[in-house]
């Protein structure tokens, strides 16, 4: 169920380039059950930001009663949010939209999770509940430069990991494409959250052949589907009026449901 | 003792606060987050006689104290909101104020003569104010004489009152106020957005897939108060006011200016339970101002404070 909570602060850490990661304790955490969903922060007080921040949920700790997000500190909303310390109260609306479904992956098997830039901190829960499942882990992850890489070491805790660097400053140099082209074929589910560009990559190349679940991104004014601010069309009817909502729907779709 | 409850045309209100149209989609979305029976009334997303797409994303776009959007009409069409959506919608105990939009005065007349038959649309909402569509929408809304040529085609067919939505984007609204009145407007709504536009910091092009949207939000609100104000001096018809509304604070700032009722609609999508809590308030805030009833304050701004003197007990 959607609950709205003032969450409180229990660590919030600079991870990487305006790359931050922030954990909140509440109740709202006994309501989170699935990787790759979000939640919906309100930054600042009064009336600028105006809007909510939609920020993916990167890992749930039931026994703890906290969550953990990992988000760029970029615009107005973020910067703020990057900002406030410990024991803080912040406004959070969550859990939010439909995430991962693990259980589409063959116990036993190998699926292939692949993360571009700040699409990369969902894919952590998932495999850590995949790895738990019992399925074997492949991990490529895009980032922009060294700098910017985070949470290396605790992907290859899990399972195999390829970085990759647009300027070759880590890891591999160019895009993840660029690692999965040579990656044994292995594997039979992929999951990915990313750049759109990189999410159209994968479904081209690999919808017929693999289960690909894609986690979109689009701007968002309520985040619960009442705005119809982040829709997409669905392909079956890719210039109709049938539609998909990013946030409710969303914003994990099967590769080939909607047109990216 | 009900210090909240207003009649309007077709309106039975337990009190003042409804969502507005565009910002609440059909209600369920926030009837999973709490019960919608509390609610004043419900003006539901725009409908059309066919369904609609919509503009291209990026839809919305956020601009200091407001946002701005260009959703462009998105409806799943007057079948479906008649199959679908109002049925749903009657299970609460909460007026129904459907919203009509169309290209042409065809549309319109389409619409409003199906949906106001539906048992629980209590009054329609003319939407002659939409910035975001190519035809029609705020065509309607700019020329006094349009305007009111099709606020007559409703009302002929009308079963239930017909409110109209007052666009901003006009330099004489009162001529628009008073033309919808003389076509036989039972009512005003009021403002739409404000036509707007944001450019992007690192490709200097608009950010928003339709270049411009409309400017909702806090922002707004004095613009709204200013032409509530101007407005509710030249007509008879009751208004309901909308604008950047957030707190209670700002409820009883568009009752001062002359609105009879107001609905929220941004605020929603900063805070889902911003109706609920205002409700909650009103009361609180009117003792506070030492008014026993919030119809005490319509057109404070303006009438003469004698007429209030009973405001105290």
């Amino acid at each position: 169920m959607i609950k709205n909570e003032a969450m409180k602060i229990v660590s919030q850490q600079e991870i990487a380039a305006s790359i931050y990661e922030l954990t909140l304790s509440g109740s709202l955490v006994s309501e989170m059950n699935q990787p790759g969903q979000f939640v919906h922060i309100k930054t600042g007080n009064g009336y600028e930001p105006l809007l909510r921040r939609p920020i993916s949920i990167s890992s749930i700790d039931k026994e703890n009663n906290t969550f953990t997000m990992v988000y760029r500190a970029e615009g107005k909303g973020t910067s703020l949010l990057s900002q406030e310390t410990n024991d803080t109260e912040i406004d959070v609306l969550g859990p939010l939209g439909n995430g991962f479904t693990p259980e589409a992956a063959i116990s036993g098997g190998t699926t292939l999770l692949v993360g571009g830039g700040i699409g990369v901190p969902p894919l952590y829960e998932l495999s850590k509940r995949l790895t738990k499942l019992g399925v074997n882990v492949i991990h490529v992850l895009g980032f922009q430069n060294a700098a910017t890489v985070f949470y290396e070491e605790k992907f290859q805790a899990l399972g195999e990991t390829y970085i990759t660097t647009v300027d070759g400053s880590h890891g591999t140099k160019g895009f993840v494409t660029d690692v999965i082209d040579k990656l044994s074929d292995s594997y039979t589910t992929i999951f990915a959250c990313g750049p759109t560009p990189m999410l159209r990559a994968l479904e081209s190349a690999y919808k017929e052949t693999k289960e690909v679940f894609l986690s979109l991104e689009e701007r968002m004014g309520c985040g619960i589907g009442a705005c119809f601010a982040c829709v997409c069309h669905t392909a079956e009817d890719p210039t109709g009026f049938h539609y998909k909502k990013v946030c409710s729907d969303g914003p994990v779709f099967r590769a080939g449901e909607v047109v990216l | 003792m009900n210090m909240l409850n207003i009649k309007l045309p077709g309106l039975d209100l337990k009190n003042p606060i409804m969502p507005a149209s565009g910002c609440f989609g059909f209600g369920k979305e926030f009837g999973n987050l709490y019960d919608l029976n509390i609610l004043g009334a419900m003006m539901v997303k725009a409908t059309t006689p066919e369904p609609r797409f919509g503009n291209p994303t990026p839809r919305v776009a956020e601009t200091s104290s407001g946002m701005l959007n260009a959703i462009g009409l998105q409806n799943p069409g007057l079948k479906h909101v008649l199959k679908d959506e109002l049925p749903w919608l009657n299970q609460f105990n909460v007026p129904i104020i459907a919203n009509i939009a169309g290209s042409q005065v065809e549309d319109y007349v389409t619409v409003a003569g199906e949906i106001s038959r539906a048992s629980n649309v209590k009054a329609l909402e003319l939407n002659i104010s939409c910035p975001n569509v190519k035809e029609g929408g705020i065509t309607f809304g700019t020329d006094p004489d349009v305007a009111r040529k099709v606020t007559e085609a409703v009302k002929a067919v009308s079963e239930v009152p017909v409110y109209v939505k007052l666009s901003p984007n006009v330099t004489n609204i009162v001529e628009m106020a008073q033309a919808v009145e003389a076509g036989g407007a039972d009512g005003l709504t009021m403002i739409n957005t404000l036509m707007g536009m944001r450019l992007d910091m690192k490709t200097g092009k608009p950010i928003l897939a339709n270049k411009t949207g409309g400017l909702s939000g806090p922002a707004i609100k004095p613009v709204a108060i200013r032409m509530i104000y101007e407005v509710s001096q030249a007509v008879t018809i009751p208004i309901i006011g909308m604008g950047g509304i957030m707190t209670a604070e700002d409820v009883i700032e568009f009752f001062y200016a002359g609105a009879s009722a107001v609905a929220v609609g941004t605020a929603n999508f900063t805070d889902p339970f911003v109706c609920p809590k205002i409700i909650e308030e009103l009361p609180v805030l009117l003792k506070k101002l030492g008014y026993n009833h919030i119809s005490e304050c319509t057109g404070r701004s303006w009438n003469k404070h004698e007429q209030f003197a009973n405001h105290r007990a």
